[in-house]
C-alpha cells in the first residue's frame, strides 16, 4: 500500500445518495480470480448512460470522487473499492460512508473524506461549472481545496496514520515479525507440518 | 483463573497484545481451495510477498470439481481450479489435485491425514472450517484478505469470541446420530443463536462419539451462527490420530497425547451461556424449511407458520414452505423425494458410507429416485471399495461418484433442477444453494439411505417396519393356504 499524504487530481461530482456496492460494482464481476483490473466493472450499469459523468472527457480521467450521502452501502464485497481503485480513484468525499465500505477502503488504500453536505454542495457547483477542474486533498492538514473552497474534514486517528503510513492489514501484522519469529521457535516440535508425511 | 477450553486456547496462540488492538494469533494450519484463494494469491504478488510457511500451508481441489470422471467443462470453475495451480506451484504450496490419490473435500482431508491435531488453531476460506475442532482445535473459516493475511504472516488479528456449553447428555437411541443431535441443536438455539460464540460440545452423547460422528457436529456450528464449534480432545480423539501420516511418532507422540490430555475446559470454568440437551429424547431429524433451523423430529408433520414465533418467524416459514413447496399438516414421513444426495464435508466419511449401505443393502433404491453417493476424499473412496461398499450402492441402483462437495452446492455438475427436491447429508438447505429452485431437506445418512429406498422421507425403522408387515403378510398366506 502506498503512502498517502497528499493528493491532486480531477474531482468528479457523482450527484447520487445511497450509492451501494452493487451498484459500484455487480456482483457478476465478482466470479473473477484476480485482484486487479476491476476498473471495467465500476458503476458498469450507469456507464450503459451516455449521459453519466465518467462518459464525459472532462471527468473520465478523475481521481476524487465527490459523492452524495450514505456511499457505500449494501453488501460487504472489498471488490467496491477494489474497482474504485483500479480506475483511478484515490479519494471519495461524502458527507456520510456505510460502515463496512469505510472499513474496506481503509485496508485498502482508499481515502473516504468526510465533509459537511454544504461543502460537497459547494464542491459539485464548481466541478460543473468548471469540468475537469483539479481538487486537492491534504491528509495531514485535513483540508480539501477546490478553487476558492477550502473545507476541512473528518478521517479517524487510525486510518489516517494507516494512511499516512502506508500500512496495510497485513504491514501492520509484520511490524510485530519478531514476535512472530519468536513465537514460531517455542512452537511445541510435535506440531505437524504438510510436507513431511 | 479457570478457563475454557476455547479460552486456553487462544491464549497460548497469542503473538502479540496490545491495548485498543486485537490479540495477533498464530495459525498452525492453513488449508485452502480454489475458490476462495485466488485474490489472496495475486495480493501477495502485488505486494513483492511470499507465502511465510508453505509448511503450514496445504490446498486441495474440491468445490468446482465434478464427481463423474472427465476434465471440468464450465469456464469459471477450470479458471479457479487452474489458478489454484499455479499459484500453488509458484509459492510452493503442497496441492492435491483432481485425481491425486490423497484429493478430496478440504475438511475430509486435513484430519484423515493426521495435519488435524488437538490445541491447534486451524483455518480455512470456508465457513466449515469448523468441523477441525471435532479434535480440540480452535478452528474457523476466514475471507479471502484473511487469506492473503494468514498467507503472509501466518497469523490472524481477531476480536475476542464468546463461549458457549452445549452440554448433550444420555443415551442416543438407534438409528439416531450426530447430524440428528446437531440439527436439534441448531433447531433449539436458531440460525443465529451461535453469533459471536466457539461452542463447546460436552456430555455423555458427545463422549460416546466416534471422531468422524465429532466431526459431523462441529461441522454444522456454523448453521447456528457460531465462529466454531470444538470437542475436547480425549482417548477417542488419540486412537484416531495414532499412526496417521502427520501423526506424531516416537517421542514426539508421547510429549503430545502428554500435552493434549491437558486440553479441556476447567470444572470451575465459566461459559457466557449454556445449552443443555437430553440425548435419549432425539430422534431422527429432518428439516422441512430453507434454513438448517427449520427442522422437526421425522415423525412430526410440516408446521404451520401460524404457530411459529414472532412476525418474522412466521412470514419466514410462510415463504420457505412456499420455496420448499409443501403444505403445513403434512407428515414429514409422507414427503416424496426426487434425489438422495449422500455426501459432503458433514457426512462423506467412511462410517457415513458404512452406515448407508448398511441399510441399502440388498435393496433397491425407489423407482424415480436417483441416489448419488459421493465419497469425501479420494481415501474414502478407495476404502470404501476395499469394503465392497460400492458393490452394495451400485448394487441397490445407486450411483457410485468421484469425491468432491458435489450437490452440497451448485458449483459443479451436480445439481438439482428448478422443484426437485431432495434428501441429503450436506449442510445447507437455503434456496437456490444446490441449483436454482431445487428443494433440500437435510438428513443423517441413516435417513438418506431409507428414503432413497422408500422415496419418501424415511428412517430406517420404517423399512424394518415394512419388512415386519411383509413377514406378517407371507406368515399369514402361508396358513391359510394349509
Amino acid at each position: 500500500m502506498h503512502q498517502f499524504t497528499t493528493h491532486t487530481g480531477i474531482g468528479v461530482p457523482l450527484r447520487r445518495s445511497n450509492v451501494d456496492t452493487d451498484q459500484i460494482i455487480p456482483a457478476v464481476y465478482l466470479k473473477r480470480v484476480t485482484r486487479t483490473g476491476f476498473e471495467d466493472g465500476l458503476f458498469a450499469a450507469w456507464r450503459k448512460d451516455e449521459t453519466f459523468v465518467l462518459n464525459h472527457d472532462s471527468y473520465a480521467a478523475g481521481s476524487v470522487l465527490v459523492a452524495g450521502p450514505d456511499f457505500g452501502t449494501g453488501s460487504s464485497r472489498e471488490h467496491a473499492v477494489w474497482a474504485l481503485m483500479d480506475y483511478g480513484f484515490r479519494v471519495v468525499l461524502s458527507s456520510r460512508f456505510a460502515d463496512i465500505f469505510r472499513g474496506n477502503s481503509g485496508k485498502g488504500g482508499l481515502l473516504t473524506a468526510q465533509l459537511d453536505q454544504s461543502d460537497i454542495e459547494l464542491i459539485w457547483k464548481y466541478l460543473e461549472n468548471e469540468p475537469g477542474a483539479s481538487v486537492t486533498v491534504d491528509l495531514v492538514s485535513r483540508t480539501v481545496t477546490a478553487g476558492d473552497i477550502v473545507a476541512t474534514f473528518e478521517v479517524d486517528d487510525y486510518t489516517r496514520w494507516r494512511l499516512l503510513e502506508g500500512l496495510d492489514d497485513i504491514s501492520l501484522t509484520l511490524r510485530h515479525e519478531q514476535d512472530i519469529t519468536d513465537f514460531e521457535a517455542g512452537r511445541p516440535a510435535h506440531k505437524p507440518t504438510t510436507v513431511t508425511a | 483463573m479457570a478457563g475454557t477450553l476455547a479460552e486456553k486456547l487462544w491464549e497460548s496462540h497469542v503473538v502479540h497484545q496490545a491495548e485498543g488492538e486485537p490479540d495477533l494469533l498464530y495459525i498452525d494450519l492453513h488449508l485452502i481451495h480454489e475458490v476462495t484463494s485466488p485474490q489472496a494469491f495475486d495480493g501477495l504478488r502485488l505486494a513483492g510477498r511470499q507465502v511465510r510457511r508453505p509448511d503450514l500451508t496445504l490446498a486441495t481441489e474440491d468445490h468446482n470439481v465434478p464427481t463423474t470422471p472427465g476434465p471440468i467443462t464450465d469456464l469459471v470453475s477450470k479458471t479457479q481450479v487452474e489458478t489454484l495451480r499455479r499459484n500453488c506451484e509458484e509459492f510452493g504450496v503442497r496441492l492435491y489435485p483432481m485425481g491425486d490419490a490423497e484429493q478430496g473435500i478440504v475438511h475430509v482431508v486435513g484430519p484423515q491425514l493426521g495435519l488435524t491435531q488437538p490445541g491447534m488453531t486451524v483455518v480455512c476460506g470456508d465457513s466449515h472450517t469448523s468441523t477441525h475442532g471435532a479434535f480440540g482445535a480452535l478452528a474457523f473459516g476466514i475471507g479471502t484478505s484473511e487469506v492473503e493475511h494468514v498467507l503472509a504472516t501466518q497469523t490472524l488479528p481477531l476480536k475476542p469470541f464468546r463461549t458457549m456449553a452445549i452440554t448433550v447428555e444420555g443415551e442416543l437411541q438407534p438409528g439416531v446420530t450426530a447430524k440428528d443431535i446437531v440439527l436439534a441443536v441448531i433447531a433449539k438455539i436458531g440460525t443465529g443463536g451461535g453469533q459471536g460464540y466457539v461452542l463447546e460440545y460436552r456430555g455423555s452423547a458427545i463422549r460416546a462419539l466416534s471422531m468422524e460422528a465429532r466431526m459431523t457436529v462441529c461441522n454444522m456450528s456454523i448453521e447456528a451462527g457460531a465462529r466454531a464449534g470444538m470437542i475436547a480432545p480425549d482417548q477417542t480423539t488419540f486412537d484416531y490420530l495414532q499412526g496417521r501420516d502427520h501423526a506424531p511418532k516416537g517421542a514426539d507422540w508421547d510429549a503430545a497425547v502428554a500435552e493434549w490430555s491437558q486440553l479441556k475446559s476447567d470444572d470451575d470454568a465459566v461459559f457466557d451461556e449454556e445449552v443443555v440437551l437430553d440425548a435419549s429424547t432425539l430422534t431422527p431429524f429432518v428439516t422441512w424449511g430453507t434454513n438448517p433451523g427449520q427442522g422437526l423430529p421425522l415423525g412430526e408433520s410440516v408446521p404451520d407458520p401460524e404457530t411459529l414465533g414472532d412476525d418474522n418467524a412466521k412470514a419466514a416459514a410462510q415463504h420457505a414452505l412456499e420455496y420448499m413447496g409443501l403444505t403445513p399438516g403434512t407428515p414429514l414421513r409422507e414427503i416424496k423425494v426426487d434425489t438422495v444426495f449422500v455426501g459432503s464435508c458433514t457426512n462423506g466419511r467412511i462410517e457415513d458410507l458404512r452406515a448407508a449401505a448398511d441399510v441399502v443393502k440388498g435393496r433397491k433404491v425407489a423407482d424415480g429416485v436417483r441416489m448419488l453417493v459421493v465419497p469425501g476424499s479420494a481415501r474414502v473412496r478407495v476404502q470404501a471399495e476395499e469394503e465392497g461398499l460400492d458393490q452394495v450402492f451400485t448394487a441397490a441402483g445407486a450411483e457410485w461418484r468421484l469425491p468432491g462437495c458435489s450437490m452440497c452446492l451448485g458449483m459443479n455438475p451436480d445439481q438439482l433442477a428448478p422443484g426437485e427436491r431432495s434428501a441429503s447429508t450436506s449442510n445447507r438447505n437455503f434456496e437456490g444453494r444446490q441449483g436454482k429452485g431445487g428443494r433440500t431437506h437435510l438428513v443423517s445418512p441413516l435417513v438418506a439411505a431409507a428414503t432413497a429406498l422408500r422415496g419418501t422421507l424415511s428412517s430406517p425403522a420404517d423399512l424394518d417396519a415394512a419388512d415386519a408387515a411383509d413377514a406378517d403378510r407371507l406368515v399369514g398366506t402361508s396358513e391359510g393356504s394349509r
